[in-house]
């Protein structure tokens, strides 16, 4: 039973991702009011998985949303100073990490 | 015969710039893929813990990771497999918590054609994967180095099966407070967002304010657990009814 579950969720969510494969590969071309939709979306989505992030901070203010928007802030300004993504990701963590122990 | 050893020579130099060519493409994915792997281990022994803590065995942890790949879908699915709730269920719950995964495909299509492991990448398309592979695209419009995108696909996929393992069977044992480190992640998306945008501001810009203010409104109208698919949907169709505008505008001119 437990492999017939993990199969059907394996088998949904391959076939989610494969959908749009599906519908527009092949020899199908995009039509090119998709295509240009296609190409704005990733900006939009990767805001959106931003706030997705930062949910339960933004819902429950608490002093955890206190230091995540201090480190969100502090990534956000390294990175425009530096533009080192590895850099940028690795100080907004750490200052996460510490400021949680702090106000926590 | 010099001929000749001209030949092996110069097909010599060639297989050395191919394998040149291969480890350039190796360390391009590792140092792209290592924001995703110190998100995706720490996670995937979160993963781990609960699931080895619920009783799940560990066939059936590693099972998951190797051919669900989804965090937050395999978090919500422990409970669901030990109450052995009926497949139907399954399926609709990971039709509702992964639903946001159409989505991504679409800026892909065209790219990943030219994929020989094309179908290893729509597998292992997740939040993460998808958002270093826009970053990629953002950096290398002309996609020189494309082939190395499976390799970065291929690396957080593992990232994921080693913390997964690590997680069931170390479990609570681990002897480090990591609490926090998941917002690498964030950072993650944050960092890709801003090249996004510094990339094409004109376009990209309004588009990531249409993401971060529809996810906004989008999260306090339907709360937390909920509110990914609408805010998705809302935003695709403010660009599509935006792109439409401005396509009949460049007609006119």
């Amino acid at each position: 039973m437990t492999l017939i579950l993990i199969l059907t969720a394996s088998v949904v969510t391959i076939a989610l991702r494969a959908l749009p494969f599906v519908l527009f590969g092949g020899n199908r071309q995009m039509p090119p009011v998709i295509h240009k939709v296609a190409n704005l979306m990733p900006p939009a989505i990767i805001a959106v998985l931003v706030v997705y992030c930062l949910k339960n901070s933004i819902v429950n203010i608490t002093m955890e949303s206190l230091a995540a928007g201090i480190a969100a802030l502090a990534t956000t300004l390294v990175h425009l100073w530096k533009r080192n993504t590895l850099a940028s990701i690795a100080i907004g963590t750490i200052i996460y990490m510490v400021c949680i122990r702090l106000f926590v | 015969m010099s001929a000749l050893n001209k030949y092996v020579g110069r097909n010599r130099f060639m297989e050395h710039e191919k394998m040149e060519g291969k480890k350039g493409l190796l360390k391009m994915a590792f140092l792209k893929s290592l924001p995703v792997m110190c998100g995706y281990v720490f996670l995937g022994i979160a993963f781990g813990i609960m699931a080895e803590e619920a009783g799940l065995a560990f066939g059936w942890v590693l099972l998951m990771s190797l051919i669900v790949f989804a965090g937050s879908m395999q978090f919500v699915m422990v409970p669901m497999l030990v109450g052995a709730v009926s497949p139907v269920t399954m399926a609709l719950t990971a039709l509702f918590v992964n639903g946001r995964h159409i989505f991504y495909g679409v800026s892909f299509v065209e790219s990943f054609k030219k994929l020989k492991h094309r179908w290893y990448m729509i597998f292992s398309l997740t939040d993460e994967t998808y958002s270093v592979l826009c970053g990629c695209k953002n950096e290398d419009p002309e996609e020189k180095k494309r082939d190395g995108w499976f390799w970065i696909a291929l690396m957080d996929h593992s990232y994921w099966v080693f913390g997964s393992v690590v997680g069931a069977l170390l479990g609570a044992a681990l002897p480090f407070d990591f609490t926090g480190i998941d917002f690498c992640m964030t950072a993650l998306f944050i960092v890709i967002l801003i090249e996004q945008v510094l990339g094409n501001k004109k376009v990209s810009g309004p588009a990531a304010l249409i993401g971060l203010v529809v996810g906004t409104a989008s999260l306090l109208v339907f709360g937390v657990s909920n509110f990914l698919l609408p805010a998705l949907l809302v935003s695709v169709m403010i660009l599509s009814v935006w792109t439409g505008i401005s396509g009949k505008e460049e007609k006119k001119a």
